[in-house]
């Protein structure tokens, strides 16, 4: 069934020059859409012209709404020579395609040109008529609502929770075919930017349709991520969780968070059980080893060697789907999914949700992680060389037998690494995995594909269809204690998976705890946690030779696990030298470069007060003989213990009955010591087998037998805490801080270090990229002063190894301003507020399990700070959405505008403000409507590199550039926001020899619209009070 | 290890102002970097030298990034590519086109050409401002000079319009416009006393009384204005001072003159000896620079003239700054008594703004 899109080019401002002679340009606009062009009439002369066009209409099929992206082009006319084209626009009509999203796209975009960045804007409108399409066999899946949000949206309710969906794309890459040869390096870019936003348009449809198949309505948690495989070509994937959701409409949902107390602040004493004494009669410790859980190295190798062959022999378990959409006509796809749907949510019961609706989580079992080394296809031939001049040749592909079984070789590699997690979980026992993520690393033609997520036990009542087995209704039957459920043990206690020291919870003192609990989700809602939490990193390098092909897979391989097990180990130090007992939002990126592997953790530290105090460090030194080396030993056991103790101060963790005991003897007695044994030379043959348990909970000892373990202890004492009034974390909200204010600042920051290649060890990478990361964060600090007392949220660091001696990372993260009074008056009232809160909600979920409200959700920890956030609101002076556009609209060239002399000249600004975060709510503000997603992939390449500032200037431009398209995509829907934000990929490749450098960034977020809490409050006596601002102060003559 | 990349992008561009004064006042990153660590910053935020290099590195490509977009501020407002809270842009604004009262006092008057540009060595080298602030400074007024040159309206008006400057700042321009428009001398050593204030504030009084603008008959008949409103002075007005030379040609007419004033300051000047004695060659000297104003030189020379006929023989005789004012209160008024002067409204055209400037310029 066709819908008909209608577009109206409206006008264009700040156009480039194209005409040196007249310093003018004539312009006018291409739109396509699918094969169809229209034009508008040349205005000539302008650089400000007014095309005020009649509406295009396109009739199109609703399956080529959903794919193709609608392109702009606006050209120079030449009357002798070839026109000039001045740059392009894409628009993501998926939006328009949903019943509650936006209505119409309307504003200013930027015209983009992947040579000269941005020139010059165009204002255009988009409207789609869609009818409705009843056919049960169509391709289509217009209507499915796709958010980033890794939680259920705030203004929704879940009332199913479907399960995980999954697809991918394979295509050709365009930069690696032969006519890259011969076309311009502006050709092949668009060439990318085009096919990767078809790519993603046909993605979102297949998983639409999937979502239809499972009955759901919504996709939340939606990741996509493509892989730029070189000569293999483009694969385009994505994952997500399908949901059905409801809108919540009753006003009584939008009552300010205020009403509703923050959970995670909940500083519950220990009242129901004062008896202490179990911390250090309880059983030997276990720590989830297991959540760490690689693959065996025998299977390392088998896959890396694995040929073609070997992979198409891989069962597909219902995986497949890939491929089918090209081939498959409509009637086989539906018979595939009608046979494989049921199925296929019970072969992977993942979630990548990492917050849930209360009640939703059980148990969590830990961290369940798989990892796996593929080649990527190579097949020799003759070669050419790409654009950026590598001396890396590319060879012709035979696209015919490259697109046939691509798609289902990608597929079952991913099947296998599901099929690992998924037992990983088993072993641990839970029937279902959160918080799921999955990512590759590419150097060559080595990929490593990474999943991860957290074994959990989840309440069978929000799925669909009980996949869940008997005996956990038992468990459900009981009552759960508020704020530690989720830390109970999942698996059984007699059969355990791993060594693992339980003890009974602190909180309840009913159920069976681990003493640490690692998870890639954020912290539950109601979480008891005493203190604040805080970002812990584990970083690490190692060489590896450069090798081809098998070589080189096989020896990632076996670096993996030591990777994995000294990862491990540096997070396991930190968080002890933390005084913390849980990591939440644990990510660990591994990332493969043609001589190193890297690896960087992360994760937000927290003390969960149902797990058990921490032990301390011991440094245990080899030769006990030597006075002068046990003198150094104690020295700089002093130095562990006095680093714990004041970190315990910092984070304010004060354990209510056992502070006493922690401080006063963080090493306790000698009896309880092991040793753990983390020399390298251990057999590789054992890893399988690695105990990551550490030992004993209050023995955690550091034997320093080598200059390796010294250096290893002193960098462990070498992080600097943030400074004063800053905190940090990965996850979404600072457990311990709830009072936050208005004022936000997302940002990116790139650094990109050469290492001196001479000489190079193991332990000097180490300092290199450990010195990186840390020097980051303080420029970090630095830069974001003025905002303390803040909290750096959702830090998100990606590293990359472009070439030999490169290393690059990318953060992005927002900061935001938090009332640091407001926190010590609220503290008590949130402690027995959320005592008696938790006892409720947990009444309310047994009698109306699916009345799942997001509004519980963590995110809505704002006390009423009214003045606070009015202040602040007419400070930054943000617009509601709706306002914004009619002020674009009424003053469409802003010229004469200016003409009131006595007022504020910048008052007149006509550029409404919006808002970006990687996080899934905005401070003191309601989200009111979800628009869609936004998801952008953009290429940029200049051949003049200095004059552009060097590669610095280059990409500081080119990421500015990102986020005013994004912005004004945002703004053109009627938003005013972008939550849950993500760049998902910046790839910067330089040639400074050439005075070249290219990059390709792809960003993904919510485009929302959002009121301030003030605003609701009193919304019609709210006048926009812009054109009172002060007039500019600093009209002083300098002298 | 080195640094090859190094870059810090927010939602909202980061604006740090003590480093944008440190960027207008042309310092390199490097000097930049030592005057901040001077400044003490290490010390109350704990950060490193490193860091200090980065940030200031930051900042400076974030300037040089919109500074293109400085130049025609209406851009700065209207740009999607970066995202500044109003009251930011405005700072950033005003802040760009505040000028250094040494660097103005040089270059005021004069022709805003090549010729000067390669001259502003000479004044980076006298004032010890930088030559790249120096260079932005004159940049800025010769721009706001292009573009307001041409226009119609109040100088003000348009100054505002095109560079959403502050009101005073605006006035400054003008100001700055119109001395070089008219090419007014203010470098001679007698008028180095004189402040860049003392010439916008004339420059004000002027541009209000003294030029097309200033009569109101406006763009009634828009064919015949062929020139600037406010930029050049009132052709005609000029033409038509020659009449006042009567007051001082016409013997009788200076006796009756002096002898008004003296009846009715007799009692009320400190210094009234020597304003009677001296009466005749200050009233001729007032009246001569009216009647010279014809030719452009002497129009030029006018500040000159001022101060070398009015200014200095007052301030040698040391009259306070309100027996001046008393003065030339009176010398102005009495001359409606003169029964056979007929050209009251020039007189007043002319000695009204003559009056403020002289009062204004009447200082040590």
């Amino acid at each position: 069934m066709p819908g008909k899109l209608k577009v109206k080019i409206v006008a264009g401002r700040h156009l480039p020059v194209m005409d040196r002679a007249s310093d003018l340009t004539d312009a006018f606009v291409e739109v396509k859409f699918g094969n169809t062009t229209f034009k508008t009439d040349v205005y000539p002369k302008s650089l400000n012209p007014q095309w005020n066009s009649e509406w295009f209409k396109f009739e199109v099929d609703d399956e080529d709404l959903q794919d193709e992206p609608l392109q702009i082009t606006v050209l120079d006319h030449d009357t002798y020579s070839a026109n000039d084209a001045i740059g392009k626009v894409y628009i993501d009509i998926d939006p328009l395609l949903y019943s509650e999203a936006a209505t119409v796209i309307s504003g200013w975009f930027p015209i983009y040109d992947t040579i000269h960045g941005i020139r010059g804007e165009i204002n255009v409108v988009v409207k789609v008529d869609l009818f409705n399409d009843l056919n049960r066999f169509r391709q289509s899946s217009c209507g499915v609502k796709f958010f980033c949000t890794t939680s259920i949206p705030k203004c929704y309710r879940a009332v199913i929770i479907h399960g995980f969906v999954e697809e991918l794309v394979v295509n050709e890459d365009p930069e690696y075919q032969w006519i890259d040869r011969i076309r311009t390096p502006r050709a092949s870019n668009e060439a990318r930017q085009r096919l990767i936003s078809l790519m993603s348009g046909e993605l979102q449809r297949k998983i639409g349709l999937k979502v239809l198949e499972m009955r759901g309505n919504a996709v939340v948690g939606y990741l996509q991520c493509f892989d730029l495989e070189g000569e293999s070509g483009l694969v385009v994937r994505a994952i997500g969780t399908a949901c059905t959701l409801d809108k919540l409409s009753s006003p009584a949902a939008f009552l300010p968070a205020c009403n509703s107390p923050s959970k995670e602040m909940k500083e519950i004493p220990f009242n129901e059980d004062p008896n202490p004494n179990t911390h250090s009669s309880g059983p030997s410790t276990p720590l989830k080893n297991q959540t760490y859980s690689f693959s065996p190295s025998k299977s390392y190798s088998r896959q890396s060697s694995s040929s073609d062959t070997d992979l198409s022999l891989t069962p597909k378990t219902g995986m497949g789907s890939g491929s089918a959409g090209k081939e498959g006509g409509p009637f086989k796809a539906l018979l595939r999914q009608q046979t494989q749907s049921a199925l296929e949510q019970r072969e992977f019961p993942f979630f990548t949700l990492t917050a849930f609706p209360p009640g939703f989580l059980v148990h969590v079992g830990g961290v369940v992680s798989a990892r796996s080394v593929k080649l990527l296809d190579r097949i020799h031939n003759p070669a050419f060389v790409g654009i950026m001049g590598n001396t890396r040749s590319y060879k012709l592909l035979d696209w015919n037998s490259f697109n046939s079984d691509e798609p289902e070789t990608r597929d079952a590699w991913w099947a296998e690494i599901r099929q690992e997690i998924k037992s990983h979980a088993k072993a641990l026992g839970c029937h279902a995995v959160v918080g799921y993520s999955e990512s590759t690393s590419i150097c060559e033609e080595v990929c490593i594909l990474s999943a991860s997520g957290t074994a959990a036990v989840l309440n069978p009542r929000f799925l669909q269809d009980g996949t869940v087995e008997g005996c956990l209704e038992q468990r459900l039957e009981e009552n759960l204690p508020a704020g530690c459920g989720f830390c109970h043990i999942p698996y059984d206690e007699l059969n355990m998976p791993f060594p693992a020291h339980l003890t009974y919870c602190y909180n309840c003192r009913k159920q069976k705890v681990p003493d640490v609990l690692f998870t890639t989700i954020d912290l539950p809602t109601d979480a008891t946690v005493i203190g604040k939490g805080c970002l812990i990193q584990a970083r690490l390098c190692r060489l590896k030779k450069k090798a081809q092909a098998e070589a080189n897979a096989t020896a990632i391989s076996n670096l993996l696990p030591f990777m994995e097990y000294e990862v491990h180990t540096q997070l396991m130090n930190k968080l002890k030298l933390k005084g913390m007992n849980a990591l939440f939002g644990l990510r660990i990126q591994i990332t493969v470069g043609e001589n190193m592997l890297m690896g960087l953790a992360s994760a937000t530290g927290v003390y969960l007060a149902a797990l058990p105090t921490p032990g301390g460090i011991q440094i245990a030194g080899k030769t006990p003989n030597d006075g002068s080396y046990e003198q150094h030993i104690s020295h700089m056991q002093k130095k562990i213990n006095d680093t714990i103790a004041k970190n315990k101060e910092l984070y304010e963790i004060n354990p209510p009955e056992i502070s006493e005991e922690i401080i006063g003897s963080p090493i306790p007695e000698p009896r309880q010591r092991s040793r753990l044994l983390r020399s390298q030379s251990e057999s590789s043959d054992e890893v399988t087998e690695l105990d990551l348990s550490h030992g004993k909970k209050d023995a955690f000892v550091l034997e320093i037998d080598d200059t390796d373990a010294m250096e290893d202890v002193h960098s462990l004492l070498t992080d600097v805490p943030p400074p004063s009034g800053f905190y940090s974390c990965n996850t979404e909200i600072m457990p311990g801080i709830n009072n936050w204010t208005s004022e936000i600042q997302m940002f990116t920051s790139v650094r990109v270090i050469r290492l001196s290649s001479l000489n190079l060890t193991n332990h000097a990478l180490n300092k290199n990229f450990n010195d990186l990361c840390e020097n980051l964060l303080k420029s970090l600090y630095f830069k974001l002063r003025s905002m303390i007392p803040c909290c750096l949220c959702h830090v998100n660091f990606t590293v990359s190894l472009p070439e030999d001696e490169l290393i690059q990372v990318t953060v992005t993260a927002v900061a935001i301003t938090f009332d640091k009074n407001q926190a010590l008056q609220t503290t008590k009232a949130h402690v027995e507020k959320s005592l008696q809160r938790a006892s409720t909600d947990n009444e309310e979920l047994l009698q109306f399990p699916l009345e799942l409200c997001s509004d519980s959700l963590p995110s809505h920890p704002f006390p009423p700070a009214k003045e606070h956030l009015e202040s602040a609101s007419s400070n930054s002076g943000i617009p509601a959405a709706q306002r914004a556009v009619t002020v674009e609209k009424t003053s469409p060239m802003g010229e004469g505008n200016f003409r009131n002399r006595s007022a504020a000249p910048c008052a007149n600004s006509t550029v409404g403000v919006v808002k970006m975060t990687p996080l899934s709510f905005i401070p003191g503000a309601k989200i009111t409507k979800y628009l869609g997603i936004i998801n952008m992939f953009f290429i940029r390449e200049t051949t003049s590199l200095r004059e552009e500032g060097g590669v610095s200037g280059f990409l500081h431009a080119f990421i500015a550039e990102v986020f005013a398209m994004v912005r004004a995509h945002v703004a053109a829907l009627g938003g005013n926001a972008v939550v849950s934000y993500i760049m998902k990929q910046c790839v910067f490749m330089e040639n400074p020899n050439k005075n070249q450098a290219q990059c390709l960034i792809n960003v993904s977020g919510d485009a929302v619209v959002f009121a301030r809490e003030s605003e609701l409050e009193v919304v019609s006596t709210q006048q926009p009070a812009a054109n009172c601002q002060p007039a500019c102060t600093g009209g002083e003559v300098t002298t | 290890m080195t640094s090859e990349l190094d870059i810090f992008v927010g939602n909202t561009t980061l604006i740090d102002e003590d480093v944008y004064r440190l960027w207008l006042d042309g310092y390199s990153v490097g000097d930049a970097v030592a005057l901040r660590v001077r400044s003490g910053i290490l010390e109350q935020t704990g950060a490193t030298a490193a860091v200090l290099q980065s940030d200031t590195m930051d900042h400076y490509r974030t300037f040089h990034m919109l500074e293109r977009l400085l130049h025609a501020p209406p851009k700065l407002l209207h740009q999607l590519i970066y995202q500044i809270p109003p009251s930011r842009q405005a700072l950033l604004i005003e802040r760009y086109y505040a000028f250094d009262e040494a660097f103005v006092r040089e270059v005021l008057g004069k022709k805003l050409s090549k010729g000067t540009k390669k001259d502003l060595d000479d004044i980076s080298t006298k004032t010890g401002i930088t030559l790249k602030s120096c260079r932005r400074q004159f940049d800025n007024f010769k721009r706001v000079f292009k573009v307001v040159e041409e226009m119609r309206g109040s100088l003000v008006d348009n100054v505002q319009q095109h560079f959403l400057l502050s009101d005073r700042l605006a006035r400054d321009y003008a100001a700055i416009v119109f001395f070089a428009n008219n090419r007014f001398e203010t470098g001679k050593k007698k008028l180095q006393y004189l402040s860049f204030g003392d010439f916008a504030f004339c420059a004000e009084l002027m541009i209000q009384n003294w030029t097309l603008g200033a009569v109101g008959e406006a763009p009634t008949d828009p064919d015949s204005q062929v020139d600037d409103m406010d930029m050049d002075l009132d052709k005609e007005f000029l033409q038509d001072l020659k009449e006042l030379k009567v007051l001082v040609a016409d013997k009788d007419l200076l006796d009756l003159h002096k002898s008004l004033v003296c009846t009715a300051l007799r009692g009320k000047l400190g210094v009234f000896s020597e304003m009677e004695a001296n009466f005749k060659n200050l009233s001729r000297g007032l009246v001569n620079v009216a009647t010279k104003l014809t030719h452009n030189k002497d129009v030029r020379d006018l500040f000159v003239d001022l101060v070398e006929k009015f200014v200095e023989p007052c301030r040698s005789d040391h009259w306070p700054l309100s027996d001046v004012r008393l003065f030339l209160n009176q010398y102005s008024a009495s001359v409606h008594s003169l029964d056979g002067f007929r050209h009251q409204a020039l007189w007043d055209r002319y000695m009204g703004t003559l009056r403020g400037c002289l009062l204004r310029l009447y200082h040590d």
